[in-house]
């Protein structure tokens, strides 16, 4: 738990404990408006690094490449009252969420066998920690030839994502667990079904949630890569629905810089919204843990 | 079971206590070694105790002395190399063999070892409805009645980590009395608490224990802790663990904050302190580390 809570809420409290923080009331209210205000500050830099060459008479280095806000945002209007655009949203949705679920169903039971049974680990573990440094993008051709489907390959690149970090915090929590609990549960006459669903499932929940969290994260970083193998699914227009990630490198080979930008904050509200859910249902099931 | 959730009380009162009273401890001869070869240290030597059915006995030594190991073996969280030990007459333990981890005998820890994700009520529930000695319902009632009685109505829906340490030691004793243990073992539980909230758990713990008829069998190296609630109070040598000497608190229960103050107290503890202390001094002298 300790090795990856930093995902959830540790930047909030860690920043406490290295800011001493004057006493006043944080309200949510106050956290909003400074995130709107963070939204703007950063457009306006965007805006300003973009036209750089008109205003400042020289191109600043990278930013001035990016198309300016305008132009993305004709861009964004345009595509959506399109169709297509759409259903690379419902396309790349749907894959993040058969690869990340495939992810969480195989990996979690993966992790807890390998933290009850050592027999198990000892096997496992090496093997799982030779295949684990393997990028998912390195898959790419591998899934393609495992696969009968493109869809499937596409889907087991983002699997692969997140996998590991599955498997690992399942691992990690449950090796976490204070080896007193068990043995008071024990004591009061516990079987061994009992220490598991009752205890070993509960205790696990926090970090199977943080490395949920973190694995939607990459699941939305690997699907451009993944989505290459697609092709763009039926058609050649730029946005046929071949997915977000597909959506953006055929931007790039149309020429369309604009449509680069749209595809990549989509991606951006993509995961953004996805763990912002799964942040919500967290929440909901470990209020346990708000007081420690 | 029939009629009130809560039978223990009642029955407690209504029985004679000779005939409810259980949970005397014969321990003979443990022995018991730590590590192997060449840094094999002899942690408890031949150690005897009788522990009485009913009764609040305390051993008090130095920290590190192997009460612990005691109380662990007794528990079945690990063997003895040798010796036996025996609750109310059935043999629980003897050489190499562990006791069975059982119900009869629950242990408060030191830290507390409450299920965090639990809310009080399903923790001080918990022994029951894992043994299937009650139904859910008739558990989660007995718990809340058990609860009340404890002084700790209202904390039924909190969990662990929202509450103060002095709660959550309380309910935990709580949870351990659930299960109706001959001997109720405590591991130095409230060691980690302030002065104040220590004295208080003192009270609280013995009227939960004149309300059950179980024995108590308490560590701590807080000598004043140990005259205060023991019925008896054994020290303990310093490694390797044997007893040194057991002296009899005379001090009537029920008792009052108040007796600490009584020269019969301040005698008793004197005289426990003097014994323990030449204990303290060796083990200081081997470099015993705290715990």
């Amino acid at each position: 738990m300790v090795a990856h809570a930093t995902a959830t809420d540790a930047v909030g409290r860690a920043s406490k404990l290295v800011w001493p923080q004057r006493p006043r009331a944080w309200s949510a209210g106050r956290a909003q408006r400074r995130a709107v205000v963070a939204y703007v500050v950063a457009l306006l830099i965007w805006q300003l690094g973009s036209t750089s060459p008109r205003w400042l008479g020289y191109p600043l280095p990278w930013i001035s490449h990016v198309p300016t806000p305008g132009s993305v945002a004709v861009a964004w209007a345009r595509l959506v009252s399109d169709p297509g655009y759409w259903r690379s949203w419902g396309a790349s949705f749907v894959r993040v969420l058969v690869g990340f679920s495939a992810a969480v169903v195989t990996g979690v039971p993966l992790g807890l066998l390998m933290a009850l049974s050592r027999p198990v680990r000892a096997v496992v573990f090496p093997v799982f920690e030779l295949l684990r440094p393997i990028p998912p993008l390195a898959w790419v051709p591998a899934a393609i030839i495992f696969w009968p489907t493109q869809e499937l390959s596409i889907d087991f690149v983002i699997f692969i994502g997140a996998f590991y970090t599955m498997v690992l915090n399942a691992l990690g929590g449950a090796d976490g667990i204070d080896p007193r609990l068990i043995q008071v549960a024990r004591s009061m006459g516990a079987s061994r079904w009992n220490i598991f669903h009752r205890l070993v499932l509960r205790a696990v929940v926090p970090s199977i949630l943080v490395g949920m969290e973190v694995g939607i994260g990459i699941t939305w970083e690997v699907v451009v890569a993944a989505e290459m193998i697609s092709g763009g699914g039926s058609g050649t227009s730029t946005a046929s629905g071949g997915g977000l990630g597909f959506f953006i490198w055929n931007s790039y080979v149309g020429g369309s810089y604009p449509q680069i930008v749209v595809g990549m904050a989509s991606i951006g509200i993509a995961g953004f919204l996805s763990s912002a859910a799964l942040r919500l249902a967290a929440a909901r099931f470990t209020r346990w843990t708000a007081a420690r | 079971m029939m009629t009130a959730p809560i039978v223990w009380k009642s029955s407690a009162r209504r029985l004679p206590a000779s005939e409810v009273r259980r949970g005397a401890i014969q321990i003979v001869d443990a022995t018991k070694f730590y590590g192997s070869g060449a840094s094999r240290v002899l942690a408890v030597d031949r150690c005897s105790l009788d522990v009485r059915a009913g009764e609040i006995f305390v051993i008090v030594g130095p920290s590190g002395c192997g009460k612990t190991t005691l109380l662990n073996a007794i528990a079945g969280f690990h063997e003895l190399d040798g010796g036996t030990i025996h609750l109310d007459g059935k043999l629980l333990c003897g050489p190499r063999q562990r006791a069975r981890l059982g119900s009869d005998r629950v242990v408060v820890f030191q830290n507390g070892a409450l299920f965090p994700w639990k809310t009080i009520l399903d923790n001080v529930a918990f022994g029951p409805i894992v043994q299937g000695t009650l139904r859910r319902a008739d558990a989660l009632a007995k718990a809340g009645q058990m609860l009340a009685d404890a002084g700790l109505r209202g904390y039924e829906r909190s969990y662990p980590g929202e509450t103060s340490s002095g709660v959550k030691r309380r309910v935990e004793i709580v949870r351990a009395l659930m299960n109706r243990p001959a001997v109720l073992l405590l591991d130095e539980p409230f060691r980690a608490l302030d002065a104040l909230t220590k004295s208080v758990m003192h009270e609280a713990l013995l009227a939960i224990h004149a309300r059950n008829r179980g024995t108590a069998l308490f560590i701590t190296h807080d000598v004043e802790e140990a005259v205060f609630l023991g019925g008896r109070v054994a020290v303990m040598t310093s490694r390797p663990c044997r007893l040194k000497k057991i002296l009899d608190v005379d001090i009537p229960y029920p008792r009052a904050r108040s007796i600490v103050t009584s020269k019969r107290f301040r005698d008793l503890v004197a005289e426990t302190t003097s014994v323990v202390h030449e204990e303290a001094l060796k083990a200081h002298a081997l470099g015993e580390k705290e715990g």
